[in-house]
């Protein structure tokens, strides 16, 4: 995996502009590796007004899926849902970034056809795992809404797109998508790798459909996280070797490694 | 330079115990990490002498300016941390401290004699913070449980013996007293406080171990009391700690007492804290020296 530069770091703001229902926050990281791993996330807090919000909030900083790096710019995407999610969607250009990072295990590079799934904001990591693999492999991706569905803009080529509410796309679960992709694939013989990020109901959802057709699929998972490096102990999982640290351990986790991908809470 | 307990250390910044993993820290950031090491000794995370897993998710929630966490001490046991994590800290360009936890003093004398046979530590912490599963009493919360601790484990070894107090304690100056009389080299304070939070949603306990520890900014202002009326009760060096998050607080703690101090949850924001805590209070310090002798407003 790529090393982080050690300690955290400013990171000036190039930009951030809604997409659909989410933000898409860009930060300049000329200091940073130009190589990070897709799936490995980097910590962020804004440089002012961090514990200025609801509640006295944020404290800690918060764990990003890099979607995309490219010429020394990282890009996050995010969705203001709390604190700490709500003043990053705030930053403008000539605010700061405290960034650390890239940190965790991302994707292995597949090894048999690749097919990405994604949901809602968890379609980030994908973004830059498209990037790396190309545009030929299917990308399958769900969401709530066609406001949020927007971010399926940002993939090259034409991704499927579901949504829960039919506003756009198809009027399904994305793992219906993915269970159609399998049969097809199966079909023709070809092995797929699934790779794949979204809510823990999808996850778990993807995780038994891979394990019923004997198909490998590397699952980025989330949890809260205080520290991003291994620290605080905070961020476990269970798996079948018992509680793991999700951000050194994972995010990208084999499906196989688990019984769940359903989080606690 | 400073001198703990008989131990030279290049400057007075620790980190709390449980609060940095730098066989974790790095694989993530490589020998970045030793060349730049924040602390001036490294605290390992608590040991126990069985393997424990730790407590169930969800173990982290976030307050205002803090933290409570309700991790549970997860840990290899004494057999895996001799093994494989000892040899790897080790490598660390500091002295190492190492921090154990007994359910009894059975089990604490086990630590104690292995770890204190490892030429590679050259303190131990003991964390009394856990039940006496003997006596039910927090054996930190008591004074003569903590008395009857430290004279049992101080024949078995020559390295220096910390006790960590726990604030959650009627009097932790009389706690700190007592461990002292009972022959404890230093002590650090504080530990985390003791903490709730509940599902918003739900109204269920947040925490999958219900109950958790407070830390951050959020407890500084108490663990500032707490080693001001300990540093008062002892002649032992004290190695404050509680929400440090700048040279400005570290300094703060040394007028209440400490000799030296530790940088816990500041760390989670900044992998690098303790090094910068470090130069901002080179910076403080000289400042005061400067005002004190009239020299510079």
């Amino acid at each position: 995996m790529t090393l982080a530069p050690f300690g955290r770091r400013l990171a000036p703001v190039v930009e951030n502009r809604k997409v659909g229902a989410y933000s898409l926050l860009i930060a300049a990281d000329p200091d940073g590796p130009a190589d990070p791993r897709p799936g490995q996330f980097y910590m962020l807090a804004a440089e002012q007004g961090w514990g200025a919000g609801e509640g006295e909030r944020p404290y800690l900083p918060r764990a990003f899926s890099f979607a995309r790096a490219r010429e020394g710019q990282l890009w996050f995407l995010l969705e203001d849902i709390g604190p700490g999610t709500h003043r990053l969607a705030q930053l403008e250009p000539g605010e700061n970034l405290w960034l650390t990072g890239p940190l965790g295990i991302g994707f292995e590079p597949p090894t048999g056809r690749p097919i990405l799934v994604g949901g809602g904001i968890g379609t980030a990591p994908l973004l830059c795992l498209q990037d790396q693999i190309g545009p030929e492999a299917p990308v399958l991706l769900g969401f709530r809404s066609a406001p949020h569905a927007e971010a399926a803009s940002l993939f090259t080529g034409d991704p499927q797109v579901t949504t829960d509410d039919g506003s756009i796309g198809r009027q399904a679960l994305v793992t219906e998508l993915l269970r159609e992709e399998l049969d097809r694939r199966t079909a023709d013989g070809g092995r797929p790798t699934i790779f794949s990020c979204g809510p823990p109901q999808m996850l778990e959802a993807v995780r038994a459909m891979c394990a019923e057709h004997d198909i490998p699929a590397q699952l980025a998972l989330e949890s809260g996280m205080a520290c991003g490096f291994g620290a605080c102990f905070g961020c476990v999982v269970p798996t079948k070797k018992g509680y793991i640290r999700l951000c050194v351990d994972g995010p990208v986790l084999p499906a196989d490694q688990l019984d769940t991908a359903l989080a606690p809470h | 330079m400073l001198e703990l307990c008989g131990i030279e250390l290049r400057g007075p910044v620790l980190n709390g115990s449980g609060t940095y993993d730098a066989i974790a820290a790095r694989r993530t950031f490589g020998d970045d990490l030793l060349e730049r090491f924040p602390f001036d000794c490294f605290v390992s995370k608590t040991i126990t002498l069985a393997p424990r897993q730790g407590n169930p998710p969800p173990r982290l929630w976030e307050t205002p300016a803090g933290l409570i966490n309700s991790i549970g001490l997860p840990n290899k046991g004494l057999a895996g941390f001799l093994d494989e994590d000892l040899p790897k800290l080790a490598e660390l360009p500091v002295p190492l401290c190492v921090s154990v936890m007994g359910f009894d003093h059975e089990e604490l004398k086990q630590l104690v004699s292995a770890v204190g046979e490892r030429d590679e530590v050259s303190l131990i912490e003991l964390n009394f913070s856990c039940p006496n599963v003997e006596t039910g009493l927090i054996m930190g919360a008591d004074p003569a449980e903590t008395a009857a601790a430290v004279e049992t484990l101080r024949p078995l070894t020559r390295k220096p013996l910390i006790v960590k107090l726990t604030p959650n304690a009627t009097e932790p100056a009389a706690v700190g007293a007592a461990a002292e009389a009972a022959g404890a080299d230093a002590l650090s304070l504080i530990n985390t406080l003791k903490g709730m939070a509940f599902h918003p949603r739900t109204g269920e306990p947040w925490l999958g171990g219900t109950t958790g520890g407070v830390s951050g900014p959020a407890v500084r202002a108490i663990a500032l009391e707490q080693v001001s009326s300990v540093s008062r009760r002892v002649r032992i060096p004290v190695i404050g700690m509680g929400g440090i998050a700048s040279g400005r607080d570290a300094a703060d703690f040394l007028s209440a007492g400490a000799t030296a101090i530790a940088v816990g949850t500041e760390s989670f924001r900044d992998p690098a804290a303790g090094a910068r805590i470090a130069s901002e209070l080179e910076l403080v310090s000289r400042k005061e020296r400067e005002f004190s002798s009239g020299g510079v407003r």
